[in-house]
Protein backbone atom coordinates (compact mmCIF):
# COMPACT_ATOMS: atom_id res chain seq x y z
CA UNK A 1 0.00 0.00 0.00
CA UNK A 2 1.54 3.18 -1.19
CA UNK A 3 0.38 5.65 1.43
CA UNK A 4 0.87 3.32 4.35
CA UNK A 5 3.96 5.00 5.65
CA UNK A 6 2.77 7.21 8.40
CA UNK A 7 3.00 7.45 12.13
CA UNK A 8 0.42 5.20 13.77
CA UNK A 9 0.74 6.42 17.36
CA UNK A 10 -2.10 8.87 17.08
CA UNK A 11 -4.78 7.58 14.71
CA UNK A 12 -6.82 10.57 13.57
CA UNK A 13 -10.58 10.11 13.53
CA UNK A 14 -12.89 11.26 10.78
CA UNK A 15 -14.87 13.47 13.13
CA UNK A 16 -12.01 15.96 13.43
CA UNK A 17 -12.55 19.34 11.77
CA UNK A 18 -11.08 19.69 8.29
CA UNK A 19 -8.17 21.91 9.30
CA UNK A 20 -6.79 19.15 11.53
CA UNK A 21 -5.30 17.69 8.39
CA UNK A 22 -2.59 20.34 8.53
CA UNK A 23 -1.31 18.81 11.75
CA UNK A 24 -1.36 15.21 10.61
CA UNK A 25 -1.47 14.33 6.94
CA UNK A 26 -1.89 10.59 7.56
CA UNK A 27 -5.70 10.81 7.68
CA UNK A 28 -5.78 12.54 4.30
CA UNK A 29 -3.43 10.06 2.66
CA UNK A 30 -5.34 7.12 4.17
CA UNK A 31 -8.61 8.54 2.88
CA UNK A 32 -7.23 8.98 -0.63
CA UNK A 33 -5.78 5.47 -0.54
CA UNK A 34 -8.98 3.78 0.60
CA UNK A 35 -11.21 5.69 -1.82
CA UNK A 36 -8.91 4.74 -4.69
CA UNK A 37 -9.03 1.12 -3.56
CA UNK A 38 -12.82 1.22 -3.57
CA UNK A 39 -12.92 2.71 -7.04
CA UNK A 40 -10.59 0.32 -8.87
CA UNK A 41 -8.39 -2.76 -8.72
CA UNK A 42 -5.02 -3.08 -6.98
CA UNK A 43 -3.02 -2.58 -10.15
CA UNK A 44 -4.76 0.60 -11.22
CA UNK A 45 -4.66 1.98 -7.68
CA UNK A 46 -0.90 1.60 -7.71
CA UNK A 47 -0.68 3.33 -11.08
CA UNK A 48 -2.91 6.18 -9.91
CA UNK A 49 -0.92 6.68 -6.73
CA UNK A 50 2.32 6.68 -8.68
CA UNK A 51 0.89 9.36 -10.96
CA UNK A 52 -0.33 11.48 -8.04
CA UNK A 53 2.99 11.29 -6.21
CA UNK A 54 4.97 11.84 -9.40
CA UNK A 55 3.00 14.95 -10.35
CA UNK A 56 3.09 16.34 -6.80
CA UNK A 57 6.84 15.86 -6.44
CA UNK A 58 7.42 17.44 -9.87
CA UNK A 59 5.33 20.47 -8.98
CA UNK A 60 7.05 20.84 -5.64
CA UNK A 61 10.47 20.47 -7.25
CA UNK A 62 9.77 23.10 -9.90
CA UNK A 63 8.24 25.53 -7.41
CA UNK A 64 11.15 25.23 -4.99
CA UNK A 65 13.62 25.72 -7.83
CA UNK A 66 11.86 28.81 -9.18
CA UNK A 67 11.38 30.31 -5.75
CA UNK A 68 14.97 29.73 -4.61
CA UNK A 69 16.46 31.39 -7.69
CA UNK A 70 14.24 34.42 -7.07
CA UNK A 71 15.08 34.40 -3.34
CA UNK A 72 18.80 34.23 -4.04
CA UNK A 73 18.64 37.25 -6.33
CA UNK A 74 16.60 39.23 -3.83
CA UNK A 75 18.86 38.29 -0.89
CA UNK A 76 21.96 39.11 -2.96
CA UNK A 77 20.45 42.48 -3.89
CA UNK A 78 19.57 43.15 -0.27
CA UNK A 79 23.14 42.35 0.86
CA UNK A 80 24.58 44.65 -1.81
CA UNK A 81 22.10 47.46 -1.24
CA UNK A 82 20.38 47.03 -4.60
CA UNK A 83 16.76 46.41 -5.56
CA UNK A 84 17.13 43.10 -7.39
CA UNK A 85 14.53 41.91 -9.91
CA UNK A 86 11.55 44.30 -9.73
CA UNK A 87 10.10 44.65 -13.25
CA UNK A 88 8.37 41.36 -14.14
CA UNK A 89 5.23 41.19 -12.01
CA UNK A 90 4.84 42.65 -8.53
CA UNK A 91 8.30 42.77 -6.84
CA UNK A 92 9.64 40.85 -9.82
CA UNK A 93 8.21 37.52 -8.69
CA UNK A 94 7.75 36.30 -12.29
CA UNK A 95 11.38 37.02 -13.18
CA UNK A 96 12.52 33.40 -12.88
CA UNK A 97 9.57 32.18 -14.96
CA UNK A 98 10.53 34.66 -17.66
CA UNK A 99 14.13 33.43 -17.43
CA UNK A 100 12.96 29.84 -17.73
CA UNK A 101 11.05 30.60 -20.95
CA UNK A 102 14.01 32.46 -22.36
CA UNK A 103 16.28 29.48 -21.66
CA UNK A 104 13.76 27.04 -23.17
CA UNK A 105 13.86 28.92 -26.49
CA UNK A 106 17.66 29.14 -26.70
CA UNK A 107 19.68 27.05 -29.09
CA UNK A 108 21.34 23.88 -27.75
CA UNK A 109 24.85 24.02 -29.19
CA UNK A 110 26.67 20.71 -29.80
CA UNK A 111 30.40 21.21 -29.21
CA UNK A 112 32.88 19.97 -31.78
CA UNK A 113 34.87 16.91 -30.64
CA UNK A 114 32.90 16.70 -27.40
CA UNK A 115 31.89 13.28 -26.07
CA UNK A 116 28.25 13.85 -26.97
CA UNK A 117 26.82 10.84 -25.12
CA UNK A 118 28.36 11.83 -21.78
CA UNK A 119 27.68 15.49 -22.55
CA UNK A 120 23.95 14.76 -22.74
CA UNK A 121 23.98 12.25 -19.88
CA UNK A 122 25.38 14.70 -17.31
CA UNK A 123 22.20 16.84 -16.82
CA UNK A 124 20.19 13.64 -16.36
CA UNK A 125 22.50 12.47 -13.56
CA UNK A 126 22.49 15.72 -11.60
CA UNK A 127 18.70 16.06 -11.80
CA UNK A 128 17.96 12.39 -11.00
CA UNK A 129 20.29 12.49 -7.99
CA UNK A 130 18.43 15.45 -6.53
CA UNK A 131 15.03 13.88 -7.25
CA UNK A 132 16.00 10.67 -5.46
CA UNK A 133 17.32 12.58 -2.47
CA UNK A 134 14.09 14.56 -2.13
CA UNK A 135 12.15 11.26 -1.96
CA UNK A 136 13.31 10.49 1.58
CA UNK A 137 12.77 13.86 3.25
CA UNK A 138 9.94 14.20 5.81
CA UNK A 139 8.01 17.39 5.11
CA UNK A 140 5.43 17.08 7.86
CA UNK A 141 3.75 14.47 9.97
CA UNK A 142 2.49 11.85 7.53
CA UNK A 143 3.83 13.76 4.51
CA UNK A 144 6.76 11.55 3.74
CA UNK A 145 7.27 9.83 0.40
CA UNK A 146 9.59 6.99 1.47
CA UNK A 147 10.51 6.40 5.09
CA UNK A 148 13.74 4.43 4.74
CA UNK A 149 15.27 2.93 7.87
CA UNK A 150 18.66 4.27 6.73
CA UNK A 151 17.20 7.66 5.77
CA UNK A 152 20.10 9.97 6.65
CA UNK A 153 22.75 7.75 5.10
CA UNK A 154 20.62 7.38 1.96
CA UNK A 155 20.12 11.12 1.52
CA UNK A 156 23.79 12.04 1.90
CA UNK A 157 24.80 9.12 -0.33
CA UNK A 158 22.39 9.97 -3.13
CA UNK A 159 22.93 13.71 -3.04
CA UNK A 160 26.67 13.08 -3.37
CA UNK A 161 25.97 11.20 -6.62
CA UNK A 162 25.51 14.58 -8.28
CA UNK A 163 29.31 14.91 -8.39
CA UNK A 164 29.39 12.19 -11.05
CA UNK A 165 27.24 14.41 -13.24
CA UNK A 166 29.54 17.36 -12.61
CA UNK A 167 32.65 15.30 -13.45
CA UNK A 168 31.05 13.95 -16.63
CA UNK A 169 29.99 17.45 -17.67
CA UNK A 170 33.50 18.80 -17.23
CA UNK A 171 35.22 15.85 -18.85
CA UNK A 172 32.99 15.54 -21.88
CA UNK A 173 32.95 19.24 -22.81
CA UNK A 174 36.37 19.18 -24.50
CA UNK A 175 37.18 22.48 -22.79
CA UNK A 176 40.06 23.12 -20.43
CA UNK A 177 38.08 25.40 -18.13
CA UNK A 178 35.41 22.74 -17.78
CA UNK A 179 37.93 20.03 -17.01
CA UNK A 180 39.70 22.08 -14.34
CA UNK A 181 36.35 23.03 -12.80
CA UNK A 182 35.19 19.43 -12.72
CA UNK A 183 38.41 18.15 -11.14
CA UNK A 184 38.26 20.85 -8.49
CA UNK A 185 34.64 20.03 -7.83
CA UNK A 186 35.50 16.35 -7.47
CA UNK A 187 38.33 16.97 -4.99
CA UNK A 188 36.17 19.39 -3.05
CA UNK A 189 33.03 17.27 -2.82
CA UNK A 190 34.80 14.06 -1.85
CA UNK A 191 36.72 15.92 0.86
CA UNK A 192 33.73 17.63 2.42
CA UNK A 193 31.61 14.51 2.16
CA UNK A 194 33.56 13.16 5.16
CA UNK A 195 32.67 16.10 7.37
CA UNK A 196 29.01 15.90 6.41
CA UNK A 197 28.96 12.19 7.27
CA UNK A 198 30.78 12.58 10.58
CA UNK A 199 28.68 15.49 11.81
CA UNK A 200 25.54 13.48 11.02
CA UNK A 201 27.05 10.54 12.95
CA UNK A 202 27.33 12.80 15.99
CA UNK A 203 23.56 13.18 15.99
CA UNK A 204 22.86 9.55 15.07
CA UNK A 205 24.64 8.56 18.30
CA UNK A 206 22.22 10.78 20.20
CA UNK A 207 19.12 9.62 18.33
CA UNK A 208 20.05 5.93 18.13
CA UNK A 209 18.47 5.65 14.69
CA UNK A 210 19.08 6.60 11.09
CA UNK A 211 15.38 6.71 10.17
CA UNK A 212 14.43 10.33 9.57
CA UNK A 213 10.93 10.03 11.03
CA UNK A 214 12.38 8.51 14.23
CA UNK A 215 15.02 11.23 14.44
CA UNK A 216 12.27 13.86 14.24
CA UNK A 217 10.14 11.98 16.77
CA UNK A 218 13.08 11.80 19.20
CA UNK A 219 13.15 15.61 19.19
CA UNK A 220 9.65 15.99 20.61
CA UNK A 221 11.16 16.94 23.98
CA UNK A 222 13.72 19.31 22.53
CA UNK A 223 15.73 19.86 19.38
CA UNK A 224 19.02 17.99 19.15
CA UNK A 225 21.00 21.20 18.86
CA UNK A 226 19.84 22.02 22.42
CA UNK A 227 19.73 18.44 23.71
CA UNK A 228 23.28 17.59 22.72
CA UNK A 229 25.11 20.42 24.51
CA UNK A 230 28.20 21.83 22.83
CA UNK A 231 29.11 18.81 20.63
CA UNK A 232 25.77 19.08 18.82
CA UNK A 233 26.33 22.78 18.24
CA UNK A 234 29.85 22.17 16.89
CA UNK A 235 28.43 19.44 14.65
CA UNK A 236 25.80 21.89 13.36
CA UNK A 237 28.43 24.50 12.47
CA UNK A 238 30.63 21.89 10.78
CA UNK A 239 27.62 20.56 8.90
CA UNK A 240 26.70 24.04 7.68
CA UNK A 241 30.22 24.77 6.42
CA UNK A 242 30.79 21.40 4.79
CA UNK A 243 27.35 21.17 3.21
CA UNK A 244 27.82 24.63 1.71
CA UNK A 245 31.05 23.29 0.21
CA UNK A 246 29.36 20.10 -0.92
CA UNK A 247 26.75 21.97 -2.91
CA UNK A 248 29.48 23.98 -4.67
CA UNK A 249 28.19 27.21 -3.24
CA UNK A 250 29.16 30.28 -1.38
CA UNK A 251 32.83 30.90 -0.68
CA UNK A 252 33.52 27.36 -1.93
CA UNK A 253 32.30 27.76 -5.54
CA UNK A 254 35.73 26.97 -7.01
CA UNK A 255 34.21 24.63 -9.57
CA UNK A 256 32.55 27.55 -11.34
CA UNK A 257 34.80 30.41 -10.24
CA UNK A 258 33.78 32.94 -12.87
CA UNK A 259 36.83 35.15 -12.38
CA UNK A 260 39.22 32.36 -13.37
CA UNK A 261 37.27 29.58 -15.12
CA UNK A 262 34.49 31.46 -17.01
CA UNK A 263 31.72 29.17 -15.74
CA UNK A 264 33.66 26.09 -14.68
CA UNK A 265 32.17 22.73 -15.51
CA UNK A 266 29.11 24.10 -17.35
CA UNK A 267 30.97 26.55 -19.61
CA UNK A 268 29.91 24.70 -22.77
CA UNK A 269 26.31 24.06 -21.80
CA UNK A 270 23.75 26.32 -23.37
CA UNK A 271 20.03 26.94 -23.11
CA UNK A 272 17.97 24.56 -21.05
CA UNK A 273 20.87 22.16 -20.40
CA UNK A 274 22.59 24.92 -18.47
CA UNK A 275 19.33 25.52 -16.60
CA UNK A 276 19.37 21.91 -15.37
CA UNK A 277 22.71 22.41 -13.65
CA UNK A 278 21.50 25.68 -12.20
CA UNK A 279 18.29 24.06 -10.95
CA UNK A 280 20.11 21.07 -9.46
CA UNK A 281 22.41 23.39 -7.53
CA UNK A 282 19.48 25.12 -5.88
CA UNK A 283 17.61 21.89 -5.18
CA UNK A 284 20.76 20.44 -3.60
CA UNK A 285 20.91 23.50 -1.39
CA UNK A 286 17.31 22.86 -0.40
CA UNK A 287 18.10 19.20 0.36
CA UNK A 288 21.07 19.91 2.62
CA UNK A 289 19.14 22.69 4.35
CA UNK A 290 16.23 20.38 5.03
CA UNK A 291 18.59 17.71 6.35
CA UNK A 292 20.09 20.33 8.67
CA UNK A 293 16.59 21.35 9.74
CA UNK A 294 15.48 17.75 10.26
CA UNK A 295 18.53 16.43 12.05
CA UNK A 296 19.59 19.42 14.14
CA UNK A 297 16.59 21.72 14.38
CA UNK A 298 13.79 19.25 15.00
CA UNK A 299 12.24 18.90 11.53
CA UNK A 300 8.54 19.66 11.76
CA UNK A 301 8.52 19.72 15.57
CA UNK A 302 7.41 23.06 17.08
CA UNK A 303 9.67 25.05 19.38
CA UNK A 304 8.67 24.24 22.97
CA UNK A 305 10.19 25.53 26.19
CA UNK A 306 9.95 23.50 29.40
CA UNK A 307 6.87 24.51 31.39
CA UNK A 308 5.75 27.62 29.55
CA UNK A 309 2.36 26.12 28.72
CA UNK A 310 0.83 29.21 27.13
CA UNK A 311 3.86 29.72 24.91
CA UNK A 312 3.93 26.03 24.00
CA UNK A 313 0.25 26.08 22.99
CA UNK A 314 0.82 29.02 20.68
CA UNK A 315 3.82 27.23 19.15
CA UNK A 316 1.85 23.99 18.73
CA UNK A 317 -0.87 25.92 16.92
CA UNK A 318 1.50 26.64 14.01
CA UNK A 319 1.20 23.68 11.59
CA UNK A 320 4.22 21.32 11.34
CA UNK A 321 4.64 21.99 7.63
CA UNK A 322 5.12 25.68 8.34
CA UNK A 323 7.72 24.85 10.98
CA UNK A 324 9.59 22.63 8.58
CA UNK A 325 9.56 25.19 5.75
CA UNK A 326 10.50 27.98 8.15
CA UNK A 327 13.54 26.13 9.50
CA UNK A 328 14.65 25.03 6.06
CA UNK A 329 14.47 28.54 4.67
CA UNK A 330 16.28 29.88 7.70
CA UNK A 331 19.20 27.54 6.95
CA UNK A 332 19.02 28.45 3.25
CA UNK A 333 19.17 32.14 4.17
CA UNK A 334 22.31 31.49 6.23
CA UNK A 335 23.89 29.72 3.27
CA UNK A 336 23.03 32.65 0.99
CA UNK A 337 24.46 35.00 3.58
CA UNK A 338 27.73 33.01 3.47
CA UNK A 339 27.85 33.30 -0.28
CA UNK A 340 27.45 37.05 -0.44
CA UNK A 341 29.69 37.81 2.54
CA UNK A 342 32.89 35.80 2.22
CA UNK A 343 35.45 35.99 -0.59
CA UNK A 344 36.15 32.82 -2.53
CA UNK A 345 38.79 30.46 -1.10
CA UNK A 346 41.80 29.14 -3.02
CA UNK A 347 41.93 25.38 -3.57
CA UNK A 348 44.82 24.86 -1.13
CA UNK A 349 42.98 26.86 1.56
CA UNK A 350 39.87 24.82 0.85
CA UNK A 351 41.60 21.47 1.30
CA UNK A 352 43.53 22.71 4.34
CA UNK A 353 40.29 23.78 5.97
CA UNK A 354 38.80 20.34 5.52
CA UNK A 355 41.72 18.02 6.23
CA UNK A 356 43.57 19.97 8.92
CA UNK A 357 40.66 21.60 10.76
CA UNK A 358 37.20 20.18 10.15
CA UNK A 359 38.13 16.49 10.01
CA UNK A 360 40.17 16.34 13.28
CA UNK A 361 37.57 18.53 15.03
CA UNK A 362 34.86 16.18 13.84
CA UNK A 363 36.66 13.01 14.93
CA UNK A 364 37.16 14.41 18.43
CA UNK A 365 33.60 15.71 18.46
CA UNK A 366 32.18 12.26 17.73
CA UNK A 367 34.15 10.85 20.67
CA UNK A 368 32.94 13.61 23.02
CA UNK A 369 29.36 13.02 21.98
CA UNK A 370 29.73 9.26 22.48
CA UNK A 371 31.11 9.93 25.94
CA UNK A 372 28.22 12.27 26.78
CA UNK A 373 25.66 9.70 25.69
CA UNK A 374 27.51 6.97 27.60
CA UNK A 375 27.41 9.02 30.79
CA UNK A 376 23.83 10.13 30.17
CA UNK A 377 24.76 13.79 30.42
CA UNK A 378 22.58 14.86 27.51
CA UNK A 379 19.06 16.11 28.16
CA UNK B 1 5.63 2.91 0.71
CA UNK B 2 8.20 0.18 0.27
CA UNK B 3 11.74 0.86 -0.84
CA UNK B 4 11.20 -0.38 -4.39
CA UNK B 5 9.26 2.82 -5.02
CA UNK B 6 12.55 4.66 -5.28
CA UNK B 7 12.49 3.63 -8.93
CA UNK B 8 9.49 5.95 -9.30
CA UNK B 9 11.60 8.95 -8.35
CA UNK B 10 14.34 7.83 -10.71
CA UNK B 11 11.79 7.64 -13.53
CA UNK B 12 10.18 10.98 -12.69
CA UNK B 13 13.61 12.66 -12.81
CA UNK B 14 14.53 11.00 -16.11
CA UNK B 15 11.16 11.81 -17.71
CA UNK B 16 11.32 15.41 -16.46
CA UNK B 17 14.72 16.01 -18.07
CA UNK B 18 13.86 14.02 -21.19
CA UNK B 19 10.58 15.77 -21.94
CA UNK B 20 12.00 19.24 -21.42
CA UNK B 21 15.01 18.44 -23.63
CA UNK B 22 12.70 17.15 -26.38
CA UNK B 23 10.46 20.22 -26.09
CA UNK B 24 13.43 22.55 -26.18
CA UNK B 25 14.84 20.66 -29.17
CA UNK B 26 11.57 21.30 -31.05
CA UNK B 27 11.11 24.99 -30.24
CA UNK B 28 14.72 26.17 -30.07
CA UNK B 29 16.18 27.73 -33.23
CA UNK B 30 19.07 26.07 -35.08
CA UNK B 31 21.64 27.78 -37.22
CA UNK B 32 24.85 26.38 -38.67
CA UNK B 33 28.06 28.31 -38.20
CA UNK B 34 31.32 26.39 -37.87
CA UNK B 35 32.84 28.97 -35.52
CA UNK B 36 30.04 28.46 -33.02
CA UNK B 37 30.84 24.81 -32.33
CA UNK B 38 34.41 25.49 -31.22
CA UNK B 39 35.15 25.03 -27.50
CA UNK B 40 35.27 28.37 -25.72
CA UNK B 41 38.72 29.66 -24.84
CA UNK B 42 38.61 33.46 -24.54
CA UNK B 43 38.11 33.87 -28.27
CA UNK B 44 41.29 32.20 -29.51
CA UNK B 45 41.30 28.70 -31.13
CA UNK B 46 41.90 26.00 -28.53
CA UNK B 47 45.44 24.62 -28.44
CA UNK B 48 46.19 20.86 -28.35
CA UNK B 49 44.04 18.15 -26.82
CA UNK B 50 42.05 18.66 -23.65
CA UNK B 51 42.14 15.16 -22.20
CA UNK B 52 45.65 15.23 -20.74
CA UNK B 53 47.32 13.87 -17.64
CA UNK B 54 46.26 15.68 -14.53
CA UNK B 55 47.85 17.03 -11.36
CA UNK B 56 48.71 14.11 -9.06
CA UNK B 57 47.49 16.07 -6.02
CA UNK B 58 43.87 15.25 -6.87
CA UNK B 59 44.60 11.50 -6.76
CA UNK B 60 46.27 11.77 -3.36
CA UNK B 61 43.17 13.36 -1.94
CA UNK B 62 41.02 10.76 -3.64
CA UNK B 63 42.96 7.96 -1.92
CA UNK B 64 42.74 9.70 1.47
CA UNK B 65 39.03 10.19 0.89
CA UNK B 66 38.58 6.48 0.19
CA UNK B 67 40.17 5.54 3.52
CA UNK B 68 38.08 7.96 5.55
CA UNK B 69 34.86 7.33 3.65
CA UNK B 70 35.02 3.59 4.32
CA UNK B 71 35.62 4.55 7.95
CA UNK B 72 32.49 6.74 7.95
CA UNK B 73 30.40 3.90 6.55
CA UNK B 74 31.79 1.61 9.25
CA UNK B 75 30.98 4.09 12.01
CA UNK B 76 27.34 4.62 10.95
CA UNK B 77 26.05 1.24 12.23
CA UNK B 78 28.16 1.69 15.36
CA UNK B 79 26.47 5.04 16.02
CA UNK B 80 23.02 3.44 15.86
CA UNK B 81 23.76 0.79 18.50
CA UNK B 82 26.10 2.92 20.63
CA UNK B 83 23.45 3.60 23.31
CA UNK B 84 22.57 -0.07 23.78
CA UNK B 85 26.08 -1.56 23.78
CA UNK B 86 27.52 1.10 26.10
CA UNK B 87 31.07 1.03 27.44
CA UNK B 88 32.42 -1.70 25.15
CA UNK B 89 31.36 0.23 22.05
CA UNK B 90 32.97 3.41 23.38
CA UNK B 91 36.32 1.72 24.08
CA UNK B 92 36.31 0.12 20.66
CA UNK B 93 35.65 3.39 18.87
CA UNK B 94 38.40 5.14 20.82
CA UNK B 95 40.89 2.50 19.67
CA UNK B 96 39.53 2.68 16.11
CA UNK B 97 39.77 6.45 15.96
CA UNK B 98 43.26 6.36 17.51
CA UNK B 99 44.52 4.14 14.69
CA UNK B 100 42.76 6.34 12.11
CA UNK B 101 44.22 9.46 13.71
CA UNK B 102 47.69 7.91 13.37
CA UNK B 103 46.96 7.44 9.66
CA UNK B 104 45.93 11.06 9.29
CA UNK B 105 49.00 12.17 11.21
CA UNK B 106 51.20 10.08 8.91
CA UNK B 107 49.67 11.68 5.83
CA UNK B 108 50.10 15.09 7.44
CA UNK B 109 53.81 14.52 8.24
CA UNK B 110 54.40 13.15 4.73
CA UNK B 111 53.05 16.49 3.40
CA UNK B 112 50.23 14.71 1.59
CA UNK B 113 47.81 17.36 2.83
CA UNK B 114 49.74 20.24 1.28
CA UNK B 115 48.55 21.35 -2.11
CA UNK B 116 51.37 21.85 -4.61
Amino acid sequence: MLFDIVDVNSSPSLSDPWWKVFYDFSSLTHKIDSSLHNAMSQFWTTIAEMLIIGVLILLFYALIGLFLVYAERKVCAFMQNRLGPNRVGPFGIFQTIADLFKLLFKELIPIKNADSFLFNLAPFIVIIASFMAIAAIPFAKGLHAIDLNIGVLYVIAVSAMGVIGVLLAGWSSNNKYSLIGAMRSGAQIVSYELSVGLSIITIVILAGSMQLSEIVEAQRTGWFIFKGHIPAFIAFIVFLVSSTAETNRGPFDLAEAESELTAGYHTEYSGIKFAFFFLAEYINMFIVASIAATVFLGGWMPFNVGHWDGFNHVMDFVPPFVWYIGKTFFVIFIMMWFKWTFPRLRIDQLLTLEWKYLLPINLVNVLIMAFLVLMGWHF
Amino acid sequence: MSNEWLILFFLVGAIFVGLILIFSGIVAPKSINPQKFEPYECGIPTEGVTWLQFNVGYYLFAILFLVFDVETVLVFPWAVVMKEVGMAAFVEIVIFFFILGLGLLYAWKKHALIWE
